[in-house]
């Protein structure tokens, strides 16, 4: 599936990164540790957090994922869009909180990576 | 062609890949599955039109699921002139046939091309079923559909070794004692609003110098957490990478105030950090384990206060 199929089956709000929607997920990732998923993200990952501050982007585009659900509405910070234009990362808004969201992903057949 | 491969290689006196494909490749590979069999009992002017439409020059005839003989352009020319032209295949093929098996290496097959000088031979299995047949069309065919598939590989290979480090290979080119390059930057303390961007200029930096991209996220995840630490408990500091022959060194430098139990800093988990780094979703206690699991070596002292000192090795092998 890639981000174009996820934003409509979810109905996520694209902030950020509009023009890299056609990458393919591969898989998920739920944290609100920075350094746990600079440890444990994966490479072509959709990332759900509800950090809005523009350190997400760069751990984003360190670990290479596909992009970033911020959860229950929360709007990014404006150099949080800056930063994520300029390092190609979608961001992206969603109304659900972090269990409902990654519940449905999960049932849209999204799997989080084998535990290390 | 297996004397050509020989003479050719008695020349330097050394072994071509041919000659050792002639080894690897077996004959039910380069076979044709695809036969046109007949029945001992078609006639022979029944052949002709099978050879001309099929523009083949022989064909086992097969009865009952077991090869009884072979049936080639030469039977036919000799019941020609014998104008035995409407007699059944049976009374007109080669019985005497010789055989390849297939799972025969190539070498074998190609010897007995040579000494017994038949144009086709029928392939069978161990249990004397026919499998398909095989010409020299078939032999060249399969050399050089490996040939190719192996040319191709080695072309992939080539173009990612294009691909190498551009400083590797400025090291390879240019001499002296020692060479190296050095980036360094300055972290300012006690404020996350600019962390990460040092992190993220080395990053494009080695990129462009062509490391990796597996080692350039390793370097890319440590040097940030690396920078995290620096902004977010000391006065400041720097980072200084620098590409070496071997790899990448990245050292960390910050004034103070140090760490007075290094081994339990380095305990996952384990965190001083304060309320406002832990809002922004760092200080979970896992920068320094994550720095050693991304790097290939590291080393880390400290002293209050002066301050701590972090070294990071990548290798360009690992």
């Amino acid at each position: 599936m890639d981000l174009n199929a996820l934003i409509k089956e979810f109905g996520l709000d694209v902030k950020a990164g509009a023009a890299h929607l056609d990458r393919e997920v591969t898989g998920g990732y739920a944290s609100d540790l920075l350094s746990d998923v600079l440890a444990h993200g994966g490479e072509g990952s959709i990332w759900v957090t509800l950090h809005i501050h523009h350190n997400i982007v760069a751990v984003a585009s360190h670990k290479g994922l596909a992009g970033i659900i911020l959860v229950q509405g929360r709007q990014p910070d404006q150099d949080t869009l800056a930063k994520a234009e300029k390092e190609e990362i979608p961001v992206m808004v969603s109304d659900l909180s972090a269990f409902e969201l990654v519940g449905r992903l999960y049932k849209a057949g999204i799997r989080g990576a084998q535990a290390d | 062609m297996a004397q050509d491969l020989k003479r050719r290689a008695g020349d330097d006196d050394r072994v071509t890949r041919t000659q050792e494909m002639l080894y690897e490749l077996t004959v039910g590979e380069v076979m044709s599955d695809n036969v046109v069999t007949v029945h001992p009992d078609q006639t022979m002017s029944e052949i002709r039109i099978l050879m001309r439409d099929n523009r083949i020059s022989g064909a086992p005839v097969v009865e009952n699921g077991k090869l009884v003989g072979m049936i080639s352009i030469e039977d036919l020319i000799n019941a020609l002139l014998e104008k035995r032209i409407d007699v059944p295949i049976r009374e007109g093929m080669t019985t005497d046939v010789d055989c390849l098996y297939s799972d025969e290496s190539l070498v074998h097959c190609i010897a007995k091309f040579y000494r017994l000088g038949h144009t086709r031979y029928p392939v069978l299995n161990r249990k004397g079923e026919l499998e398909g047949i095989i010409t020299k069309g078939n032999i060249v065919e399969g050399l050089l559909r490996k040939l190719e598939i192996e040319y191709e590989q080695t072309e992939t290979k080539v173009s990612a070794a294009r691909q190498r480090p551009a400083m590797r290979k400025f090291f390879e080119d240019v001499f002296a004692d020692e060479i190296s390059f050095t980036f360094k930057y300055n972290i300012v303390g006690q404020t996350l609003q600019h962390a990460g961007t040092a992190a993220s200029e080395l990053k494009n930096a080695l990129k462009k110098l062509g490391v990796c991209p597996p080692l350039l996220r390793r370097i890319g995840v440590a040097v940030y957490e690396a920078e995290i630490n620096l902004a977010s408990y000391t006065q400041g500091g720097e980072i200084r990478a620098t590409i070496e022959k071997w790899g990448v060194s990245v050292e960390v430098l910050d004034s103070g105030p140090g760490i007075l139990d290094v081994e339990q800093a380095l305990q996952p988990g384990y965190s001083t950090a304060p309320d406002w780094v832990r809002e922004l979703g760092f200080g979970a206690g896992m920068g320094l384990v994550n720095i050693k699991k991304c790097s290939d070596e590291m080393d880390f002292t400290s002293s209050v206060p002066e301050g701590t000192h972090l070294t990071m090795r990548f290798y360009f092998t690992s």
